[in-house]
């Protein structure tokens, strides 16, 4: 185990970016890893860490930002549930801005809709708490890392006998994700660098598969700027040497066997589910839904939603950017329709969207690339 | 609907309860009693107490005006008000472009079933501000609006002020000038937000808001080579840097490593998401500087309360693109561009 005030000393920074130079020199040919987290997403771009890359090795961002992979289908429900009366709905800043077909939920809430930003699910049932006369819902999106946090909420209500609170889940799960990508041909991912926070709750055994079937290298990381690069010089020793393995650099977080509670209450109350993911399609069990134990606090089944409907935006290629087939400045809209106070695609609307970290970030080395946004 | 300066019929009868309702705007005894109970004996000053319809001030050749509006929630924060924020904010304008502060005209939107304890609060806070930075508040109006239709109390404030000797314009900034912070960055924003979003999380945050305009007249008067000066309110730091870039079409490259950020706000900005780099600050100033300047502005803002923690945090280069640069504490870099708007906080 590596310490953390050892992995983020300046020396070691240094160390791990040399290591990284010289595995890439030994490649002989270009690697994509790939991330899979938001927040390493942000991180990376915030330290500059791109810019410091040999040219041989390319850190793409993955299906990792809860926003940017929830389903128009999935926001044209919030958005029909939050314009009808008597409701209320929370949901988390990120998802306001993001379009439907019918709009966003900022501009729903222009037009008089009840609608409430929170920073926790339990936010949402206090609220529920406190007038009994509204209906609260609230948009439950997310990985693992705040599933386990709607369950919970879910279970409050119940021991309150809350009349007057649902959620509309759509909560996702990480792996299906990944073994979706390496099984389309046209994706190559050479490596993935694991999540943070979804592995406190998985664990590091969960990415065992990944190693095992589709033979990728995997490193869990923590997230700053030189626990990246730790991790990016392993995962290309890993390769260079033709010897993939998963490492957990994040052990001080991150368990081989993961928040096991939070496990057993994220699936006490969900239970998996195909799931609609943008830019991914509908992926086997991919998703979470409320189990029918808990089906009076399911918003589908209170207020008779049904299965939402997919619809995709023409143009835009947030599906293709998030798996890891465009860079954003290859999408038509990127700067120029789609930016972050007009944005078309989630990955331009969420801070940890990859279409925002290049908007936001763009590398002085790689700005001739990027469109003028002034 | 009142204005404060259009009757000298001061009524001293006190028939008011303790929170404002719609009458105290309705220009009558109510607001007579308002204007006379709570305003006068907090701001009074010969120049408001004639209540006129407008101040006459003393004159100056050239003069500086600006406006602000303030509709902080809360209105009271940890360091600080509405109040406070709004005198602090319209001196900072003036004092940044060289001006000093003459007077401040002073709007009051109040909302129906604002307690007047908390109005008299806030007055006092204004005073005591204006009292810091030697400006007086002596034109006013104050309306009221109905339940629902405001936030408890809303402030307009305008400044003017006498234009100074200093000529203080982007225009002047040219390559090899240093770039100067007064001080650690995002205090005011983060302590705010942490308010707003968080209020039961107990944090030692603390608002920077403060009246600078001591500190600038000193720094003006005592030294040569300040080009320009902003203070990095919304929009923060890289507002300011992004803008000084954009507007001079010079290379700004800013050292991460060098940027002044306490610890407890950077992890309160962690942890909503956002980054302090965008966030707000009201007690600041980035100063851009000739090379030779240097080490005579850092010695007066070091020796102003509000300067102690001043560093040099970057350069204009030689490069013409217009671009603002962050040298990260990595090694690496990367591009700061100004923020779009609201700070959307992130899922988890």
């Amino acid at each position: 185990m590596i310490a953390q005030a050892v992995l983020d000393a300046p020396e070691v920074t240094r160390q791990s970016l040399s290591r990284l130079r010289s595995a890439a020199a030994r490649l002989g040919r270009g690697v994509k890893f790939m991330e899979v987290c938001g927040t390493h997403t942000m991180s990376a771009f915030r330290c500059g860490l791109h810019s410091l890359m040999p040219a041989n090795v390319a850190l793409l961002s993955g299906p990792g930002c809860p926003v940017c992979v929830t389903s128009q289908g999935d926001i044209d429900q919030l958005i029909e549930l939050a314009r009808r009366p008597g409701i209320t709905l929370c949901t988390y800043g990120d998802m306001l801005r993001v379009t439907g077909s019918q709009g966003s939920l900022e501009q729903a809430r222009a037009e008089g809709a009840d609608i409430r930003v929170v920073y926790s699910s339990l936010d949402a049932v206090k609220l529920a708490q406190a007038d009994r006369q509204r209906d609260v819902v609230f948009a439950a999106v997310g990985f693992e890392t705040t599933t386990p946090a709607t369950a919970a909420a879910i279970l409050r209500a119940a021991r309150l006998g809350l009349e007057n609170f649902t959620v509309l889940a759509s909560h996702k799960l990480v792996l299906p994700a990944m073994r979706a990508l390496l099984e389309s041909p046209d994706v190559q991912v050479d490596g993935f660098l694991c999540p943070g926070h979804v592995s406190v709750i998985i664990g590091a055994a969960a990415f065992e598969p990944i190693v095992q079937k589709y033979g990728r290298a995997c490193v869990i990381a923590g997230f700053e700027g030189p626990q990246i690069a730790a991790a990016l010089a392993r995962l290309t020793e890993m390769v260079a040497d033709g010897k993939p393995a998963l490492e957990n650099l994040y052990s001080q977080a991150v368990t081989e066997e993961g928040n096991t509670d939070a496990q057993a209450i994220m699936y006490k109350v969900f239970a998996p589910a195909d799931w609609q993911w943008r830019g991914l399609g509908e992926l086997g069990g991919s998703g979470l839904a409320v189990r029918p134990e808990y089906a009076q606090f399911d918003a589908r089944v209170r207020f008779e939603l049904g299965r939402p409907v997919s619809r995709e935006t023409p143009g835009c290629r947030c599906g293709d950017v998030i798996t890891g087939r465009a860079t954003p400045d290859q999408c038509e809209l990127f700067a120029a329709a789609c930016t972050p106070v007009r944005a078309v695609g989630p990955c331009m609307v969420s801070s940890e969207g990859t279409c925002q970290a290049w908007f936001k970030y763009r590398r002085v080395n790689n700005a001739t690339k990027v469109r003028s946004v002034s | 609907m009142i204005d404060v300066c259009d009757d000298k019929a001061v009524s001293s009868d006190r028939s008011a309860g303790p929170r404002i309702n719609l009458a105290h705007g309705g220009g009558g005894q109510l607001t007579d009693d308002l204007i006379a109970t709570s305003v006068l004996p907090r701001l009074g000053n010969s120049v408001l107490a004639e209540l006129l319809d407008s101040a006459i001030l003393p004159g100056a050749d050239r003069l500086a005006l600006t406006i602000d509006g303030y509709v902080v929630q809360p209105i009271k924060f940890p360091g600080g008000d509405i109040g406070r924020l709004a005198v602090s904010g319209t001196v900072n304008d003036l004092a940044v472009c060289g001006a000093k502060p003459l007077g401040i005209a002073l709007g009051l939107i109040l909302t129906e079933g604002l307690e007047r304890k908390v109005l008299e609060e806030i007055l006092d806070s204004i005073a005591a501000t204006a009292k810091e930075a030697a400006v007086r508040v002596v034109t006013g109006d104050t309306k009221v609006v109905g339940r629902g239709q405001g936030d408890g109390i809303y402030i307009t404030t305008a400044g003017v002020g006498a234009a100074g000797p200093v000529r203080l314009h982007p225009d002047q900034v040219r390559p090899g000038d240093a770039l100067i912070v007064s001080g650690p960055i995002a205090d005011h924003g983060m302590a705010v937000m942490l308010a707003r979003e968080m209020p039961q999380v107990q944090s030692v945050l603390v608002s920077d808001v403060a009246p600078l305009n001591g500190m600038i007249e000193k720094l003006l008067d005592k030294t040569q080579g300040v080009v320009f000066l902003r203070d990095p309110t919304r929009g923060g730091l890289a507002g300011v840097a992004a803008d000084l870039a954009r507007r001079t079409g010079w290379h700004v490259a800013l050292e991460e490593k060098q940027i002044p950020i306490r610890p407890q706000t950077w992890h309160a900005a962690d942890m909503l998401g956002v980054d302090p780099l965008d966030v707000a600050n009201e007690g600041k100033i980035v100063a851009v500087v000739r090379p030779d300047a240097v080490a005579a502005v850092m010695d007066v803002l070091r020796h102003d309360e509000h300067g102690t923690e001043a560093r040099v945090i970057g350069v204009v280069e030689d490069r013409p693109d217009g671009l603002c640069e962050l040298r990260t504490k990595m090694g690496g870099s990367r591009i700061l561009q100004k923020p779009y708007g609201e700070q959307l906080p992130r899922i988890c």
